[in-house]
């Protein structure tokens, strides 16, 4: 198969139940939800979920609790198996893979953090860490000495001979992370990684994330249900709702256009003039140069100020090159709430 | 009276005799394949009556400061020890912790891997279940009769009622062990790939081992409230003697003796108690049970 993506999801559906496949037959058929899981007793996991995710990305999938997310993540390392549908990951199809390579492909491809953390509470930290590298068989000197590396670069020195218990939720969720980054994999899959932490903690880990994310050329699929988180760390989003793909886009183009009143809930809440960038509202071009100037990762919160000294604020590449202007105009019916006649 | 519907002689006359039978023709096979806890006992009875007295007492002291970190219950250990040597009950106590012991090691040899496939397997906890309660409740001399029929008086069937009595709690709380462990834990496992015996050996009875503990804690106990029934069919021992003391009407030989096991039992029961307390602090589920 391709290789153009890093994980791929065509058309998954999970149905909870006994009798799966008779429901999706009738899911198939065109009946509803609602009136499936009603009358039959089946829970509609995920239906028809499309979802590709390019390689360096960090892929944010969002939605209430409830709409499926931990399910759709769980499809991509298998543990749980599909209803129907397909998925790749770096073009291999997990779904063909017998145990054995699949335990081969968890070992080698792919490391998850978990919400609950899922560490080991009768294993010191060290050996949390060093897990999945003693699953993997990597002999004990070696893998510690990778673990203690981690367990530094999250921020944990001298915690190495605690027990998961004595530590608070923040430093446990350092330790999954430092478990999964010890695999040493391209993908990590993290769900509501962060969900779990204290505000001020949980934006420290965003960053870091962000940080790791860049230096070490990852692609992480990343569930969350806070709309801010999505926007903060995301490259793309996909938004679910009752197990089913609503919209997947990059976030301003979210922010900007919401595919339903589902989505416009998430929005409204969400500060708009950080969320938005001047690039995707600005007048491309080449204008007359601007007296004042802000370079193209700004967003509007950036610019607002400038326009009360000027009526124009130019939009400047890297290099100092202008791309493109806008006026306080642009930015106002930016920043005001879509309906969605616009 | 209650009507006779069917004639149920017949059936009675049928199992006496095919009890009967099973002795004549397989007795000596099943003799044989106890034999090896009979020697297991007599082994142990053996190295227990070798080793001198205050040694086992120094050794049972040091278990219970391991334990609990503390000097109470070792002081407990010695002062009772001590009082049960001078009264002249030193090799019944032996025997009877001889009898213990062997008991609960048989018992935890077929009692765990039993609990663990039983936590694997809806259908083997659905058909195993009601043979444990049938253990539980089924007056041990009910089968007493049969498998003194078969053994003989003697140590052997003793051994096996004990078991048999003993063991249940154990099977249970290995299986219960077993299904607690948390289902996120065993998931992170999983994501990294363990196979299942890595996710049985390095995660769930690990874990598990806090309730398994507080099963072979039970199953001890279990194994000392029987040595008064144990005896009756050959275990010497301390059940023997309250036994004697009851037949001969001298209270104080039943007194002591009973006072004994009593002793046996406390220190049994603490130092396992306190072994597994310290590993559920170890994992962080401290006041868990
Ligand atoms: N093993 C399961 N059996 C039955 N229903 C399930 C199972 N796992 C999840 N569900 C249901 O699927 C839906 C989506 O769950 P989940 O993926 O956990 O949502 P989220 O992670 O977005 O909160 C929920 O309605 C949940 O009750
Ligand atoms: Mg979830």
């Amino acid at each position: 198969m391709t290789h153009e993506y890093k994980i791929e999801m065509r058309g998954v559906t999970k149905i909870f139940g006994p009798q799966p496949d008779d429901v999706l037959a009738q899911l198939k058929q065109g009946r509803s939800k609602d009136e499936l899981q009603a009358e039959t007793g089946h829970v509609i996991g995920l239906n028809n979920v499309d979802l590709k995710v390019e390689p360096g990305q960090l892929h944010v999938v969002m939605g209430l609790s409830g709409s499926g997310k931990s399910t759709l993540i769980r499809h991509v390392n298998r543990l749980i198996d599909p209803t129907a549908g397909e998925i790749f990951v770096d073009g291999e199809n997990v779904l063909a893979m017998s145990l054995d390579e699949l335990r081969t492909f968890r070992r080698t491809k792919i490391a998850m953090v978990f919400q609950k953390f899922g560490l080991m509470p009768h294993r010191s930290v060290i050996d949390n860490v060093a897990y999945g590298l003693e699953i993997r068989g990597v002999d004990k000197k070696s893998r510690l000495k990778t673990a203690e590396e981690w367990i530094a670069t999250v921020g944990l020195e001298g915690y190495e001979q605690s027990r998961p218990h004595q530590l608070s939720g923040g430093q446990q969720q350092r330790v999954g992370l430092a478990r999964a980054l010890a695999m040493d994999v391209d993908i990590l899959l993290m769900d509501e990684a962060f969900s779990a932490l204290d505000p001020l903690i949980r934006s420290g880990m965003q960053d870091e994330l962000l940080v790791l994310q860049k230096t070490l050329n990852k692609t992480i699929l990343f569930i969350t249900h806070d709309f801010d988180e999505a926007l903060k760390i995301g490259d793309q989003v996909t938004v679910l709702q009752d197990g089913a793909v609503i919209q997947s886009g990059r976030p301003e183009d979210i922010v900007l256009n919401p595919a339903n009143a589902h989505v416009e809930e998430f929005v409204a809440d969400v500060n708009r003039a950080r969320a938005i960038h001047v690039h995707t509202i600005m007048e491309k071009g080449e204008f007359e140069r601007c007296e004042a100037g802000v370079p193209i990762g700004a967003c509007c919160e950036d610019v607002l100020p400038l326009f009360a000294e000027h009526d124009w604020v130019g939009v400047n590449e890297e290099d100092g090159a202008q791309v493109g202007r806008l006026t306080a105009k642009q930015v106002i019916k930016a920043l005001a709430r879509h309906s969605s006649a616009v | 009276m209650f009507p006779e519907f069917v004639n149920t002689r017949p059936l009675r006359v049928w199992m006496d005799e095919g009890l009967n039978w099973v002795v004549r023709n397989w007795g000596d096979g099943f003799e044989a394949a106890a034999y090896p806890s009979l020697v297991m006992l007599n082994k142990i009875e053996d190295l227990l009556l070798a080793v001198p007295w205050w040694l086992i007492i120094l050794a049972l002291a040091a278990l219970a400061y391991g334990a609990t970190r503390r000097f109470t219950l070792p002081a407990v250990v010695i002062i009772g020890l001590v009082f049960m040597g001078m009264m002249e009950l030193w090799e019944d106590s032996v025997k009877t912790m001889a009898l213990m012991i062997s008991a609960t090691v048989t018992a935890i040899i077929f009692s765990i891997p039993l609990g663990i496939v039983m936590a694997r397997s809806t259908l083997v906890r659905k058909i195993v279940t009601p043979i444990l309660d049938l253990m539980q409740t089924l007056p041990s001399f009910v089968y007493l009769i049969p498998t003194v029929m078969i053994f003989g008086p003697g140590k052997i069937p003793a051994l096996l009622a004990t078991i048999i009595y003993a063991a249940p709690p154990l099977v249970r709380l290995t299986d219960l062990g077993i299904r607690q462990v948390a289902e996120n834990v065993l998931e992170a496992a999983q994501a990294f790939g363990a196979s299942p015996s890595q996710r049985l050996f390095g995660v769930q009875i690990p874990l598990a081992l806090p309730t398994i503990l507080a099963g072979v804690n039970q199953t001890t106990m279990m194994a000392l409230a029987m040595v008064v029934i144990a005896s009756m069919i050959g275990a010497g021992g301390l059940g023997y003697q309250v036994l004697q003391g009851i037949g001969r009407l001298e209270v104080s030989r039943g007194v002591f003796a009973g006072l004994g096991i009593v002793v046996l039992a406390i220190i049994f029961d603490r130092i396992t108690q306190a072994y597994g307390k310290q590993l559920q602090e170890q994992i962080g589920l401290a006041g868990g049970r």
